[in-house]
């Protein structure tokens, strides 16, 4: 079976005035049919680039190198107009803040069907209505009227119920959702995180969620990925990693999550120290100097992503107690 | 009772219907009350220059010999009396107003098709193609604008299409800067990222996405390019490179009416007042426009 999506060595720098900048190092990422993946990290963990270089939207001065195969065709810098063809109709994305997703002076109905339009050639009638089933899938109340309104009629929630509709309007095999519910406030958090896992198993799309909050990757995915400057550090299914982190910077990220059944005197955990400068890293780990269990030999060799058993693989040298 | 009050907010929920932005602008537009006096000025001026024709019994090219330069005249339904070959200058004010209106309206069209299509493309596009672009921008620039006129006058003689070609080939350079500048701080909203990822085409992008987003402060810049226009005919006429007799524009008359104010001063009071008051609607309409369209910044 040919993996939806299949990255292979990417490596994505961006020049800047001070120099390059190495924004994702070395990634190997596989995502079968109807897989759900979660790639967590902190802010400038690369999570986001990662994708953007997958779609095919970086800054002008990104440059992205290796292999990304969508059904095992290569993807990676290809002209805009045949990325198009895959773009929004087989491959699609979520962004992080639905405020600013939608083009303020368009209605709902005109930017959702474009994309019909668009990759199927349907008619403007025939999109309206597929559309209007969409929004309706997605839980938007009497879709019919709202879908000729302006997106600043909408709140934050039913905007990104509306970017999710639009996103699977033409059936996707592959949805990429940057952050789908950080803009969000608690309630409709939660709200969206159900109907994203209904339409998954619905539809039957490869999910990819790019995350920082575990509680969303917990409830969504099977299999997790964690990124730290630019690399991934551990992945494996996400029981193994909730349950069972093997990297020190997986167990202080899970350590940091505040929790209900703590004593209210403690303080919240967090993990010391700052994200490395991804223009002058450490010749070793780039976790070293916030890395409690850190070793000479964690200073001088960086450690590889590893193998270590079923659909495990971290990069640290720390001994796996058992 | 309840029930009836329940269902009255039912029946208002049932009627939401979108408001675009530009309703919103609309809405403050007709509650700024100079531009909508303006409005209907200038609604009265191109209505009287529509149906000039009718009203009065004269037509603007005939000569009365009998009464050349004559002050405003009720007897003979001279409104505005007659000009230095005794022809009635109320029908020629209007016929004026057509030309002027026209120049200033078609003109300024030609200048907003090239200017909003060139300034969206180079900034969207960026790079060594806006590199290119621009640059062409800035050469026309330094171009002599009255040479540059003279110089199409004499290739193709005079031509009263010729002057909106001419106006509109200089007039859009300011717009496409301005596009270009908006188009650039657009360009990396995230819906256009979004649009792009959605697999929206570039012409797509560029025309359904970027445009109406730079669209307010074109339409600001419009409204205030229009009075410019009119006054660069007017200024062409003046000089005599402007519309050909028997045709006539405002600036025409005034060019007639300055040689012989001191005898006749109805000869430039009338036109004058014309275009002044058109001048000055276009200008209250430009600013009413501008709060309308950015109401953050009151």
């Amino acid at each position: 079976m040919i993996p939806v999506l299949d990255i292979e060595g990417l490596e994505t720098r961006f020049a800047t005035p001070d120099g390059e900048v190495r924004a994702v190092s070395d990634i190997n990422l596989r995502l079968g049919e109807g897989e759900s993946l979660g790639v967590v990290g902190e802010s400038g963990s690369g999570k986001t680039q990662l994708f953007l270089s997958v779609m095919g939207l970086l800054a002008r001065n990104g440059r992205a190198t290796g292999r990304i195969r969508y059904r095992g065709e290569d993807i990676l810098n290809r002209p805009a107009g045949e990325l198009n063809k895959i773009r929004g109709n087989k491959m699609s994305m979520v962004f992080q803040d639905p405020m600013t997703s939608l083009n303020p002076y368009l209605t709902i109905a005109r930017q959702m069907t474009e994309v019909l339009i668009e990759h199927r050639g349907t008619g403007e009638q025939e999109a309206r209505t597929q559309a209007i089933s969409m929004l309706d899938r997605v839980g938007i109340p009497e879709a019919d009227k709202r879908i000729d309104m302006y997106p600043h009629e909408f709140s934050g929630g039913m905007r990104q119920r509306a970017m999710i509709a639009m996103a699977l309007l033409c059936g996707p095999e592959l949805l990429i959702s940057d952050e789908p519910t950080t803009a969000l406030d608690v309630t409709i958090q939660a709200q969206i995180l159900d109907l994203m896992s209904a339409l998954r198993r619905d539809t039957g799309a490869a999910l990819v969620i790019i995350t920082h909050d575990l509680g969303v990757v917990a409830g969504l995915c099977d299999q997790v990925a964690v990124m730290y400057a630019g690399r991934i550090v551990e992945s494996g299914p996400v029981r193994d990693i909730f349950y069972r982190p093997l990297h020190p910077y997986t167990e202080g990220l899970l350590r940091s999550m505040p929790r209900l059944d703590s004593a209210i005197t403690e303080s919240l955990a967090s993990i010391p120290g700052q994200p490395p400068n991804l223009q002058a890293l450490p010749p070793g780990c780039a976790f070293c100097d916030r890395c409690g269990d850190v070793t000479e030999r964690c200073r001088v060799e960086m450690p590889a992503l590893r193998e270590i058993g079923a659909n495990r693989a971290r990069a640290c040298h720390r001994e796996i107690a058992a | 009772m309840h029930l009836t009050a329940r269902q009255d907010t039912l029946a208002g929920i049932q009627e939401i219907e979108g408001r675009s932005l530009w309703q919103d602008a609309r809405d403050r537009l007709l509650r700024n009350r100079a531009a909508v006096v303006s409005m209907i000025v200038l609604g009265i001026v191109a209505l009287l220059a529509l149906v000039a024709p009718w009203i009065s019994p004269h037509p603007f090219d005939e000569i009365y010999w009998d009464r050349i330069q004559k002050p405003p005249d009720f007897a003979n339904a001279h409104w505005f009396g007659t000009d230095g070959n005794g022809r009635d200058l109320f029908v020629r004010t209007l016929y004026g107003a057509r030309v002027s209106l026209m120049v200033g309206v078609l003109a300024t069209s030609v200048s907003l098709v090239i200017g909003v299509s060139w300034g969206a493309t180079a900034g969207f596009f960026g790079g060594r193609v806006d590199n290119f672009m621009m640059r062409f921008v800035d050469i026309m620039y330094s171009l002599p604008f009255m040479f540059f006129v003279i110089l199409l006058m004499v290739m193709f003689g005079r031509n009263i299409w010729l002057i909106f070609i001419a106006l509109g080939a200089v007039e859009w350079l300011t717009m496409a800067r301005i596009v270009r500048g908006q188009t650039l701080s657009v360009k990396r909203r995230e819906f256009i990222e979004a649009a792009h990822a959605a697999g929206v085409g570039n012409f797509t992008v560029i025309f359904r996405h970027i445009v109406p987003n730079v669209l307010g402060p074109v339409i600001v810049y419009m409204t205030l390019t229009i009075p410019q226009v009119i006054l660069t005919e007017s200024f062409l006429s003046f000089l005599g490179l402007g519309v050909q007799e028997p045709l006539t524009s405002w600036g025409v008359l005034i060019s007639e009416g300055t040689r012989v104010m001191e005898t006749s001063p109805w000869m430039l009071a009338f036109p004058g007042l014309f275009l002044a008051a058109t001048l000055f609607c276009f200008n209250f309409i430009g600013d009413g426009l501008r709060d309308a369209l950015d109401p953050k910044d009151r």
